[in-house]
Protein backbone atom coordinates (compact mmCIF):
# COMPACT_ATOMS: atom_id res chain seq x y z
CA UNK A 1 0.00 0.00 0.00
CA UNK A 2 1.01 3.67 -1.00
CA UNK A 3 0.65 5.08 2.52
CA UNK A 4 2.83 2.58 4.22
CA UNK A 5 5.80 4.77 4.39
CA UNK A 6 4.37 7.87 5.36
CA UNK A 7 2.22 6.21 7.97
CA UNK A 8 5.90 5.06 9.51
CA UNK A 9 7.41 8.27 9.45
CA UNK A 10 4.19 9.93 10.93
CA UNK A 11 4.11 7.69 13.73
CA UNK A 12 7.93 8.78 14.50
CA UNK A 13 7.94 12.29 14.16
CA UNK A 14 5.47 11.88 16.79
CA UNK A 15 7.37 9.61 18.87
CA UNK A 16 10.47 12.06 18.52
CA UNK A 17 8.42 14.86 19.34
CA UNK A 18 7.30 13.27 22.79
CA UNK A 19 11.00 12.57 23.46
CA UNK A 20 11.16 16.01 22.50
CA UNK A 21 8.99 17.10 25.27
CA UNK A 22 10.56 15.23 27.96
CA UNK A 23 13.98 16.32 27.20
CA UNK A 24 13.21 20.05 27.36
CA UNK A 25 11.50 19.65 30.60
CA UNK A 26 14.43 17.74 32.00
CA UNK A 27 16.47 20.61 30.80
CA UNK A 28 14.64 23.38 32.34
CA UNK A 29 14.44 21.38 35.43
CA UNK A 30 18.37 20.97 35.73
CA UNK A 31 19.15 24.40 34.63
CA UNK A 32 16.90 25.87 37.95
CA UNK A 33 18.97 23.09 40.09
CA UNK A 34 22.16 24.19 38.60
CA UNK A 35 21.62 27.67 40.10
CA UNK A 36 20.58 26.24 43.53
CA UNK A 37 23.41 23.95 43.69
CA UNK A 38 25.66 26.67 42.33
CA UNK A 39 24.27 29.22 45.15
CA UNK A 40 24.87 26.03 48.14
CA UNK A 41 28.19 25.82 46.45
CA UNK A 42 29.00 29.56 46.99
CA UNK A 43 27.25 29.91 51.04
CA UNK A 44 29.83 26.76 51.88
CA UNK A 45 32.53 28.84 51.33
CA UNK A 46 33.11 30.68 54.39
CA UNK A 47 33.20 28.00 56.53
CA UNK A 48 35.88 26.37 54.66
CA UNK A 49 37.64 29.63 54.52
CA UNK A 50 37.48 29.95 58.01
CA UNK A 51 38.69 26.59 58.75
CA UNK A 52 41.76 27.29 56.74
CA UNK A 53 42.48 30.32 58.14
CA UNK A 54 42.42 29.41 61.67
CA UNK A 55 44.76 26.35 60.39
CA UNK A 56 46.83 29.10 58.99
CA UNK A 57 46.98 30.59 62.28
CA UNK A 58 48.02 27.59 63.87
CA UNK A 59 50.64 27.15 61.40
CA UNK A 60 51.99 30.76 62.18
CA UNK A 61 51.93 30.22 65.83
CA UNK A 62 53.93 27.08 65.60
CA UNK A 63 51.60 24.11 66.34
CA UNK A 64 52.75 20.95 66.09
CA UNK A 65 50.57 17.49 66.55
CA UNK A 66 51.27 13.75 65.65
CA UNK A 67 47.68 13.87 64.22
CA UNK A 68 46.27 10.26 63.07
CA UNK A 69 45.08 12.16 59.87
CA UNK A 70 48.63 13.45 59.25
CA UNK A 71 50.06 9.99 59.36
CA UNK A 72 52.51 9.33 56.07
CA UNK A 73 53.04 6.13 55.64
CA UNK A 74 56.44 4.92 54.43
CA UNK A 75 55.11 1.94 51.91
CA UNK A 76 51.63 2.32 50.44
CA UNK A 77 50.00 -0.75 50.76
CA UNK A 78 46.39 0.21 50.24
CA UNK A 79 45.05 2.88 48.78
CA UNK A 80 41.73 4.64 48.67
CA UNK A 81 39.79 5.82 46.38
CA UNK A 82 36.61 8.10 46.91
CA UNK A 83 34.67 8.69 43.73
CA UNK A 84 31.80 10.84 43.55
CA UNK A 85 29.23 10.04 40.97
CA UNK A 86 25.08 10.66 40.66
CA UNK A 87 22.40 8.16 41.11
CA UNK A 88 21.10 9.22 37.74
CA UNK A 89 22.23 9.10 33.98
CA UNK A 90 21.57 11.76 31.25
CA UNK A 91 24.08 13.77 32.29
CA UNK A 92 26.25 13.52 29.34
CA UNK A 93 29.82 12.65 29.78
CA UNK A 94 29.18 13.74 33.77
CA UNK A 95 29.45 9.73 35.33
CA UNK A 96 31.74 8.19 32.76
CA UNK A 97 34.53 10.96 32.82
CA UNK A 98 34.62 11.26 36.73
CA UNK A 99 34.41 7.10 36.89
CA UNK A 100 37.05 6.36 34.35
CA UNK A 101 39.63 8.89 36.42
CA UNK A 102 38.94 6.68 39.46
CA UNK A 103 39.38 3.48 37.72
CA UNK A 104 42.66 5.35 36.49
CA UNK A 105 43.49 5.42 40.08
CA UNK A 106 42.82 2.19 40.98
CA UNK A 107 44.97 1.00 38.44
CA UNK A 108 47.61 2.88 39.18
CA UNK A 109 47.59 1.28 43.35
CA UNK A 110 47.31 -1.74 41.49
CA UNK A 111 50.69 -1.07 39.49
CA UNK A 112 52.51 0.06 42.13
CA UNK A 113 51.57 -3.21 43.99
CA UNK A 114 49.14 -1.82 45.85
CA UNK A 115 45.61 -3.04 46.84
CA UNK A 116 42.78 -0.55 46.74
CA UNK A 117 39.79 0.26 48.56
CA UNK A 118 36.46 2.07 46.78
CA UNK A 119 34.61 4.44 48.56
CA UNK A 120 31.48 4.89 45.92
CA UNK A 121 29.23 7.86 46.31
CA UNK A 122 26.46 7.52 43.50
CA UNK A 123 24.90 4.76 41.98
CA UNK A 124 26.41 4.88 38.25
CA UNK A 125 29.52 4.45 39.57
CA UNK A 126 28.27 1.62 42.16
CA UNK A 127 26.59 -0.07 39.10
CA UNK A 128 30.07 0.33 37.01
CA UNK A 129 32.62 -1.08 39.77
CA UNK A 130 29.98 -3.78 40.71
CA UNK A 131 29.03 -5.44 37.37
CA UNK A 132 33.36 -4.87 36.65
CA UNK A 133 33.81 -7.44 40.06
CA UNK A 134 35.20 -4.59 41.89
CA UNK A 135 35.59 -4.12 46.01
CA UNK A 136 33.17 -1.56 46.88
CA UNK A 137 33.83 -0.60 50.75
CA UNK A 138 31.63 1.90 50.94
CA UNK A 139 28.62 2.83 48.99
CA UNK A 140 26.39 6.06 49.66
CA UNK A 141 23.43 6.43 47.48
CA UNK A 142 20.33 9.24 47.40
CA UNK A 143 22.41 12.53 48.40
CA UNK A 144 24.38 13.14 45.30
CA UNK A 145 22.13 15.79 43.57
CA UNK A 146 21.42 17.67 47.19
CA UNK A 147 24.34 17.22 49.67
CA UNK A 148 23.91 17.87 53.36
CA UNK A 149 26.59 18.72 55.32
CA UNK A 150 25.59 15.71 57.58
CA UNK A 151 25.94 13.60 54.98
CA UNK A 152 29.49 14.69 54.34
CA UNK A 153 30.20 13.85 57.77
CA UNK A 154 29.52 10.44 57.56
CA UNK A 155 31.75 9.77 54.70
CA UNK A 156 34.44 11.39 56.03
CA UNK A 157 34.30 10.00 59.37
CA UNK A 158 34.35 6.42 57.61
CA UNK A 159 37.14 7.55 55.25
CA UNK A 160 38.97 9.00 58.38
CA UNK A 161 38.56 5.48 60.24
CA UNK A 162 39.68 3.79 57.44
CA UNK A 163 42.95 5.48 57.53
CA UNK A 164 43.20 5.43 61.26
CA UNK A 165 42.99 2.06 61.27
CA UNK A 166 45.82 2.15 58.49
CA UNK A 167 43.26 -0.18 56.00
CA UNK A 168 44.26 2.55 53.72
CA UNK A 169 47.58 4.69 53.58
CA UNK A 170 46.48 7.49 51.59
CA UNK A 171 43.25 8.42 50.00
CA UNK A 172 42.51 10.16 46.89
CA UNK A 173 39.36 12.13 46.22
CA UNK A 174 37.73 11.86 42.61
CA UNK A 175 35.22 14.38 41.87
CA UNK A 176 33.68 16.93 39.28
CA UNK A 177 35.23 20.69 39.98
CA UNK A 178 32.86 22.67 38.79
CA UNK A 179 34.69 26.17 36.99
CA UNK A 180 31.85 27.57 35.43
CA UNK A 181 28.28 27.12 34.48
CA UNK A 182 29.90 26.36 31.01
CA UNK A 183 33.20 24.22 32.29
CA UNK A 184 33.92 21.29 34.48
CA UNK A 185 36.35 19.11 34.85
CA UNK A 186 37.49 15.92 36.55
CA UNK A 187 39.82 16.75 40.00
CA UNK A 188 41.73 13.97 41.56
CA UNK A 189 42.89 15.07 44.76
CA UNK A 190 45.48 13.74 47.48
CA UNK A 191 42.84 13.77 50.12
CA UNK A 192 44.45 12.04 53.31
CA UNK A 193 47.12 11.77 54.57
CA UNK A 194 46.65 15.58 54.81
CA UNK A 195 49.17 18.29 53.93
CA UNK A 196 51.12 19.16 56.62
CA UNK A 197 49.81 22.46 58.48
CA UNK A 198 51.75 24.81 56.36
CA UNK A 199 50.96 24.05 53.41
CA UNK A 200 47.37 24.01 53.91
CA UNK A 201 48.34 27.61 54.81
CA UNK A 202 50.35 28.57 52.12
CA UNK A 203 47.32 27.50 49.98
CA UNK A 204 45.37 29.90 51.80
CA UNK A 205 41.83 31.17 50.83
CA UNK A 206 41.72 32.34 54.40
CA UNK A 207 42.09 36.19 54.77
CA UNK A 208 43.63 36.29 57.96
CA UNK A 209 47.20 38.29 59.44
CA UNK A 210 49.72 35.44 59.96
CA UNK A 211 51.80 37.71 61.28
CA UNK A 212 49.80 38.98 64.43
CA UNK A 213 50.13 36.54 67.79
CA UNK A 214 46.96 34.23 68.51
CA UNK A 215 46.24 33.34 72.51
CA UNK A 216 45.28 29.63 72.27
CA UNK A 217 42.61 27.62 74.48
CA UNK A 218 43.32 24.94 75.42
CA UNK A 219 46.54 25.10 73.44
CA UNK A 220 47.62 25.30 69.99
CA UNK A 221 47.57 21.79 69.60
CA UNK A 222 44.46 20.91 70.79
CA UNK A 223 42.70 23.24 69.11
CA UNK A 224 44.06 21.65 66.05
CA UNK A 225 43.24 18.28 66.92
CA UNK A 226 39.82 19.50 67.04
CA UNK A 227 40.17 21.22 63.98
CA UNK A 228 41.37 18.73 61.31
CA UNK A 229 38.47 16.38 61.47
CA UNK A 230 36.36 19.44 60.80
CA UNK A 231 38.84 20.73 57.99
CA UNK A 232 38.28 16.73 56.60
CA UNK A 233 34.20 17.18 56.14
CA UNK A 234 34.30 20.75 54.68
CA UNK A 235 36.69 19.01 51.88
CA UNK A 236 34.69 16.37 51.23
CA UNK A 237 31.53 18.68 52.10
CA UNK A 238 32.74 20.96 49.27
CA UNK A 239 33.82 18.28 47.07
CA UNK A 240 30.31 17.30 47.39
CA UNK A 241 28.52 20.73 46.40
CA UNK A 242 30.94 20.78 43.46
CA UNK A 243 29.99 17.59 42.42
CA UNK A 244 26.83 18.78 42.37
CA UNK A 245 26.59 21.72 40.51
CA UNK A 246 28.29 20.37 37.77
CA UNK A 247 25.95 17.23 37.55
CA UNK A 248 23.06 19.29 36.88
CA UNK A 249 25.50 21.59 34.56
CA UNK A 250 26.35 18.69 32.35
CA UNK A 251 22.91 17.37 32.65
CA UNK A 252 21.73 20.66 31.48
CA UNK A 253 24.18 20.52 28.23
CA UNK A 254 23.35 17.15 27.27
CA UNK A 255 19.34 17.61 27.25
CA UNK A 256 19.88 20.72 25.25
CA UNK A 257 22.03 18.88 22.99
CA UNK A 258 19.12 16.18 22.94
CA UNK A 259 16.68 19.37 22.34
CA UNK A 260 18.17 20.45 19.14
CA UNK A 261 19.21 16.69 18.00
CA UNK A 262 15.53 15.88 17.94
CA UNK A 263 14.45 18.91 16.62
CA UNK A 264 16.79 18.44 13.76
CA UNK A 265 15.14 15.42 13.36
CA UNK A 266 11.63 16.31 13.31
CA UNK A 267 12.67 18.47 10.33
CA UNK A 268 14.63 15.57 8.75
CA UNK A 269 11.87 13.81 8.95
CA UNK A 270 8.99 15.75 8.13
CA UNK A 271 10.91 16.42 4.62
CA UNK A 272 10.99 12.66 4.08
CA UNK A 273 7.20 12.28 5.22
CA UNK A 274 6.29 14.88 2.32
CA UNK A 275 8.36 13.44 -0.44
CA UNK A 276 6.92 9.95 0.30
CA UNK A 277 3.58 11.77 0.48
CA UNK A 278 4.10 13.24 -2.57
CA UNK A 279 5.56 9.95 -4.46
CA UNK A 280 2.38 8.36 -3.52
CA UNK A 281 -0.28 10.93 -4.78
CA UNK A 282 2.20 10.83 -8.31
CA UNK A 283 2.10 7.31 -8.00
CA UNK A 284 -1.76 7.41 -7.99
CA UNK A 285 -1.94 9.41 -10.80
CA UNK A 286 0.22 7.30 -12.99
CA UNK A 287 -1.91 4.55 -12.22
CA UNK A 288 -5.38 6.45 -13.20
CA UNK A 289 -3.88 8.26 -16.13
CA UNK A 290 -3.01 4.30 -17.04
CA UNK A 291 -6.45 3.19 -16.03
CA UNK A 292 -7.94 5.45 -18.56
CA UNK A 293 -5.90 5.66 -21.42
CA UNK A 294 -6.45 1.14 -20.69
CA UNK A 295 -9.96 2.43 -21.17
CA UNK A 296 -9.31 3.21 -24.83
CA UNK A 297 -10.99 6.04 -27.58
CA UNK A 298 -13.70 6.64 -24.80
CA UNK A 299 -12.69 10.47 -25.08
CA UNK A 300 -15.77 11.48 -22.87
CA UNK A 301 -14.66 9.22 -20.08
CA UNK A 302 -10.88 10.07 -20.16
CA UNK A 303 -11.45 13.88 -20.16
CA UNK A 304 -14.44 13.17 -17.29
CA UNK A 305 -11.42 11.35 -15.58
CA UNK A 306 -8.40 13.28 -15.99
CA UNK A 307 -10.49 16.50 -14.20
CA UNK A 308 -11.49 13.94 -11.17
CA UNK A 309 -7.43 13.77 -11.34
CA UNK A 310 -6.99 17.33 -11.39
CA UNK A 311 -9.02 18.21 -8.40
CA UNK A 312 -7.83 15.70 -6.33
CA UNK A 313 -4.17 16.68 -6.95
CA UNK A 314 -5.14 19.96 -5.83
CA UNK A 315 -6.89 18.84 -2.36
CA UNK A 316 -3.66 16.80 -1.87
CA UNK A 317 -1.07 19.36 -2.97
CA UNK B 1 32.58 50.40 70.26
CA UNK B 2 31.36 47.35 68.34
CA UNK B 3 32.75 44.36 66.49
CA UNK B 4 31.71 41.93 63.86
CA UNK B 5 29.80 38.89 64.86
CA UNK B 6 29.63 35.75 62.82
CA UNK B 7 27.97 32.46 63.09
CA UNK B 8 29.79 30.09 60.29
CA UNK B 9 28.11 27.08 59.67
CA UNK B 10 29.25 24.34 56.82
CA UNK B 11 26.02 25.30 54.65
CA UNK B 12 26.27 29.42 55.20
CA UNK B 13 26.44 31.95 57.66
CA UNK B 14 23.97 31.88 59.72
CA UNK B 15 24.30 34.66 61.71
CA UNK B 16 25.98 38.18 61.37
CA UNK B 17 25.85 41.42 63.25
CA UNK B 18 27.25 44.36 64.83
CA UNK B 19 28.01 43.39 68.59
CA UNK B 20 29.31 45.18 72.35
CA UNK B 21 30.54 41.74 73.69
CA UNK B 22 30.38 38.13 72.99
CA UNK B 23 30.35 35.25 75.61
CA UNK B 24 31.00 31.84 75.31
CA UNK B 25 32.63 28.61 77.02
CA UNK B 26 35.86 26.80 75.83
CA UNK B 27 36.56 23.44 76.32
CA UNK B 28 38.32 24.15 79.59
CA UNK B 29 35.29 24.85 81.31
CA UNK B 30 35.49 28.86 81.34
CA UNK B 31 33.28 31.20 80.34
CA UNK B 32 35.07 34.16 78.31
CA UNK B 33 34.03 37.21 77.09
CA UNK B 34 34.97 39.14 73.88
CA UNK B 35 35.11 43.13 73.67
CA UNK B 36 36.54 44.98 70.97
CA UNK B 37 40.14 45.06 71.19
CA UNK B 38 40.64 41.89 72.48
CA UNK B 39 43.72 39.97 71.66
CA UNK B 40 43.85 37.49 69.03
CA UNK B 41 42.27 34.25 70.09
CA UNK B 42 41.32 30.82 68.68
CA UNK B 43 39.68 28.50 71.46
CA UNK B 44 37.55 25.23 71.46
CA UNK B 45 33.65 25.62 72.08
CA UNK B 46 32.35 23.25 74.56
CA UNK B 47 28.61 22.37 74.31
CA UNK B 48 27.38 25.41 76.07
CA UNK B 49 25.42 28.64 74.52
CA UNK B 50 27.07 31.54 72.52
CA UNK B 51 25.88 35.00 74.22
CA UNK B 52 25.66 37.63 71.43
CA UNK B 53 24.93 41.63 72.80
CA UNK B 54 23.88 43.45 70.28
CA UNK B 55 24.70 47.70 70.35
CA UNK B 56 21.15 48.21 71.35
CA UNK B 57 21.52 45.88 74.68
CA UNK B 58 19.13 42.84 73.06
CA UNK B 59 20.83 39.41 73.59
CA UNK B 60 21.12 36.53 70.87
CA UNK B 61 21.53 33.46 72.29
CA UNK B 62 22.23 30.36 70.17
CA UNK B 63 23.13 26.73 71.44
CA UNK B 64 26.07 25.55 69.64
CA UNK B 65 27.28 21.94 70.25
CA UNK B 66 30.57 22.05 68.56
CA UNK B 67 32.74 24.37 67.28
CA UNK B 68 35.96 26.94 67.10
CA UNK B 69 35.63 30.86 68.26
CA UNK B 70 38.48 32.94 66.16
CA UNK B 71 38.43 36.85 67.54
CA UNK B 72 41.03 38.46 65.02
CA UNK B 73 41.15 42.23 64.66
CA UNK B 74 37.83 43.43 65.18
CA UNK B 75 35.94 39.97 64.15
CA UNK B 76 34.79 37.30 66.29
CA UNK B 77 34.16 34.33 64.07
CA UNK B 78 32.20 31.28 65.65
CA UNK B 79 32.60 28.40 63.59
CA UNK B 80 29.93 25.31 63.91
CA UNK B 81 28.62 22.55 62.55
CA UNK B 82 25.33 21.91 64.99
CA UNK B 83 24.08 25.79 66.26
CA UNK B 84 20.99 26.45 67.04
CA UNK B 85 18.91 29.72 67.41
CA UNK B 86 16.25 29.68 71.11
CA UNK B 87 13.51 29.73 67.97
CA UNK B 88 14.52 26.52 66.20
CA UNK B 89 14.25 24.58 69.45
CA UNK B 90 12.08 22.06 70.13
CA UNK B 91 11.62 22.35 73.81
CA UNK B 92 9.30 19.29 74.60
CA UNK B 93 11.47 16.89 72.42
CA UNK B 94 14.85 18.22 74.43
CA UNK B 95 12.99 17.88 77.83
CA UNK B 96 12.61 13.99 76.71
CA UNK B 97 16.24 13.66 75.51
CA UNK B 98 16.80 15.16 78.66
CA UNK B 99 15.31 12.95 80.73
CA UNK B 100 16.29 9.39 78.54
CA UNK B 101 19.17 10.05 78.82
CA UNK B 102 19.43 11.08 83.06
CA UNK B 103 17.99 7.47 82.51
CA UNK B 104 20.85 5.90 80.49
CA UNK B 105 23.11 7.64 82.68
CA UNK B 106 22.30 5.90 86.04
CA UNK B 107 22.32 2.47 84.59
CA UNK B 108 25.43 2.81 83.14
CA UNK B 109 27.81 6.27 84.18
CA UNK B 110 30.18 5.42 81.62
CA UNK B 111 27.86 5.77 78.35
CA UNK B 112 30.18 8.74 76.43
CA UNK B 113 26.89 9.05 73.89
CA UNK B 114 24.36 9.30 76.75
CA UNK B 115 26.33 11.91 78.44
CA UNK B 116 27.20 14.23 75.37
CA UNK B 117 23.64 14.06 74.65
CA UNK B 118 22.47 15.03 78.29
CA UNK B 119 24.79 18.12 77.67
CA UNK B 120 23.44 19.00 74.19
CA UNK B 121 19.48 18.86 75.89
CA UNK B 122 20.56 20.77 78.41
CA UNK B 123 21.74 23.65 76.81
CA UNK B 124 19.38 23.72 74.25
CA UNK B 125 16.91 24.13 77.29
CA UNK B 126 18.84 26.46 78.54
CA UNK B 127 19.27 28.69 75.58
CA UNK B 128 15.22 28.48 75.10
CA UNK B 129 14.74 30.01 78.40
CA UNK B 130 13.95 27.05 80.18
CA UNK B 131 15.11 26.46 83.98
CA UNK B 132 17.36 23.30 84.15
Amino acid sequence: MAGGKERVLRRRIGSVQNTKKITRAMELIAATRVVKAQQRARSAKPYAEQITSVIENLAAGGAEVDHPLLRKAEKVSCVGVVVISSDRGLAGPYNSSVIRAAERQVQNARSEGADYSLVVIGRKARDYFAFRNFNIDSYTEGISDNPTYEDARRIAETVSEMFSERKVDRVELVYTEFLSIGSQKVAVRRFLPLEDTEVIASEGGGDSNSSTAFEFEPSAESVLEALLPRYVEARLFGALLESAASEHANRQRAMKAATDNAEELIIKLSREMNQARQDAITTEIMEIVSGAEALGSDSEKVTEMLDLVGSSSENNS
Amino acid sequence: MTFQVELVSPEDISYSGEAEMVIARTVEGGDIAFQPGHVPFIGVLSVWSVEVIRPDGERDVFAVHRGFVQVAGTKVSILSDVSETADEIDIERAKEARVSAKELIQSNSEDQEAIASLERSEVRLRVAGVEV
